[in-house]
């Protein structure tokens, strides 16, 4: 067992070291600013996939509208910095917010709905929020938004993704995380401890919301130019990143993450054999899924105190043979 | 007959489709007693607890607990005026540890607000801690303290049962309401949870209802017993006037058989 003060320390250490080492390799070529730029798209998915997770994983709802408040985030945001001059960072905030609050409206309605009713709400509700954007011109219409500078920078992307699963992951340890797992778990017996099941479905709803509108904020100002095609901020851009979460494993946010990183860099190096693409991707899903149904994690945790344990485990065998 | 009854229940009815489960039906419990709900299987007894825990609609009749009236109240509503129950088809959080079942049911309590668990204020450990610590004394009371770390789900029957209990009892409950507690459980453990229960009434001095088959069990155990029938109450009394009574006997003996 690894104190808790020592672990947050390495934890700390190690992901200023990861920065410190993707700028190195940046200052000395090595990294190209393509390859920096797969790094923000990741440290982007990191944040859909763990937020998505909070509502899909630890609350049990099935919310296949996500890229809705991704477009939300994206959209106001760069309103914001073309249309008003606003700062970045308050951009995000309020493109996180409005998603948050477009959450809340979402869910109170939609989450008295169950199973296949809420997934279907929820699509239409991602396809409305498109088909709003389609017809708004202030944003660019169907001709898209462009125009939009490029302010998301690996460090910004990367301290977002940071933020948010260590929020997520301190929500999710608290006593509003437990009921919502109690929600996931058994709703009645939830219910009959005094866990309000109503109001944790909307409350992992808007948090979810808000954490994909920053997303949304900084994939706007990473990619300079949003269309309001699906494969953009429709049900496809939801899908990619449900099945990034279903292939990490509902529940687990260390899946997440692992699932974000490699399901987002995999496409980029098959970009080289772009008509194999659309086949060896569901392949590799269809393995993945076929061996491991409940995802690369499984609901677990990879945790240096895991981590310690199988290196000692490693360790000891190696004694004894 | 003192008039500080905790729990009131006067003319219930619960009606599903053409099937009148609980009929007309009034009862009353003062604090601190235990006591039984007995009756044929289907005879309406869960769906007493289902009423009374906000879990289905009541279509007629009061229910009202101290000063407060429970009557179709949400089941969350109700378990916050301190009405506690275990299910009798077990439900606890299988795929949680035994420890966060019962830390999940700390939630009413819990002091320390959203922003507090997000960015981990001194606060939040310190109350974490403390839930942690009461959650350890409740299993601690039902004898399950080695398990703790256990997921709920892999524990035999009869130790869900009782997790279930220490899970209800972390809501500092007023009244308990367990049903058919000593179900699937061995005569040894049968006999654990009769101390248990006991004690929970004069240790936490908590009122007590259970719906139970075993007739051994509740006569030794209540103080007070109701025998329902077909969604009628039949009989009230203690255990021994219970016992001689002319229409119970005829319920358990010439009905649909229990
Ligand atoms: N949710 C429900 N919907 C329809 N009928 C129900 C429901 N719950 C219970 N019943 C019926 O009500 C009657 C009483 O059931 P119950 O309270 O479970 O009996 P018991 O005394 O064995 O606990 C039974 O006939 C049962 O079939
Ligand atoms: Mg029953």
């Amino acid at each position: 067992m690894v104190k808790p003060r020592l672990t947050g320390l390495i934890k700390i250490i190690l992901l200023l070291c990861i920065y410190g080492v993707v700028r190195l390799l940046e200052s000395r070529g090595l990294l190209l600013p393509y390859h920096v730029q797969v790094l923000s798209l990741c440290c982007i998915n990191v944040i859909l996939v763990v937020s998505l997770n909070l509502i899909n994983g630890f609350t049990g709802q099935f919310s296949i509208g996500h890229a809705g408040f991704l477009a939300i985030g994206a959209y106001l945001s760069a309103f914001l910095t073309v249309k008003m001059h606003v700062p970045f960072l308050a951009a995000i905030l309020c493109g996180g917010l409005l998603a948050g609050l477009a959450g809340l409206a979402v869910g109170l309605p939609a989450l008295r709905l169950r199973g296949d009713y809420l997934a279907i709400a929820t699509l239409g509700f991602g396809e409305i929020i498109r088909v709003i954007i389609l017809n708004m011109e202030a944003v660019g219409g169907a001709k898209g938004f462009s125009g939009i500078p490029k302010y998301t920078t690996f460090g910004i992307a990367y301290l977002t993704a940071i933020i948010t699963v260590v929020v997520i992951r301190n929500f999710v340890h608290s006593d509003y995380g437990r009921a919502c797992l109690a929600v996931r778990e058994d709703e009645i017996a939830a219910e009959s401890l005094g866990v309000n099941s109503t109001y944790f479905k909307v409350l992992a709803f808007a948090l979810g919301a808000f954490f994909a509108g920053t997303a949304g904020a900084l994939f706007s100002h990473y990619l300079q130019y949003m269309a309001p095609t699906p494969s953009q901020i429709g049900f496809v851009k939801s899908i990619d990143i449900l099945i990034m979460l279903v292939l990490g494993g509902l529940g687990s946010l260390t899946g997440s993450v692992i699932a974000a990183v490699v399901l987002t860099i995999i496409p980029e190096l098959l970009r080289g054999f772009a008509e194999y693409r659309m086949i060896i991707y569901p392949i590799l899903l269809i393995v993945v899924m076929l061996y491991l149904p409940a995802g690369l994690m499984a609901g677990r945790e990879l945790s240096l105190d895991s981590l310690a344990r199988l290196c000692k485990g490693v360790k000891s065998s190696a004694h004894y043979s | 007959m003192p008039t500080t009854a905790e729990l009131m229940v006067s003319n219930l009815s619960v009606q599903f489709g053409g099937l009148k489960a609980v009929n007309e039906v009034s009862f009353s419990l003062q604090p601190q007693t235990l006591a039984g709900l007995i009756g044929p299987n289907g005879a309406g007894k869960t769906t007493i607890f289902n009423a009374l825990t906000g879990l289905c609609p009541v279509s007629g009749g009061e229910i009202s607990f101290g000063d407060q009236r429970l009557t179709n109240q949400p089941p969350h509503t109700i378990a916050r005026c301190g009405v506690a129950r275990t299910f009798q088809n077990i439900r606890l959080f299988k795929n949680l540890t035994v420890l966060d079942n019962l830390r999940i049911a700390y939630h009413k309590n819990r002091q320390y607000s959203l922003l507090c668990s997000l960015f981990r204020s001194p606060r939040y450990w310190r109350e974490e801690e403390q839930i942690t610590a009461r959650a350890k004394e409740a299993l601690e009371l039902v004898g399950l303290a080695t398990k703790a770390e256990h997921l709920a789900g892999s524990l035999p029957y009869g130790e869900q049962r009782r997790v279930e209990i220490a899970r209800a009892l972390m809501l500092s409950p007023k009244l308990l309401l367990l049903d058919e507690p000593a179900a699937g459980m061995n005569p040894q453990e049968t006999l654990t949870l009769l101390e248990l229960i006991r004690r929970l009434r004069n240790e936490l001095k908590i009122t007590i209802l259970l719906i139970e088959h075993d007739m051994k069990l509740v006569m030794n155990l209540c103080e007070r017993l109701f025998v329902l029938d077909y969604g009628h109450l039949i009989a009230t009394g203690d255990p021994k006037a219970i016992q001689s009574n002319r229409r119970v006997v005829e319920a358990y003996l010439g009905g649909t058989g229990a």
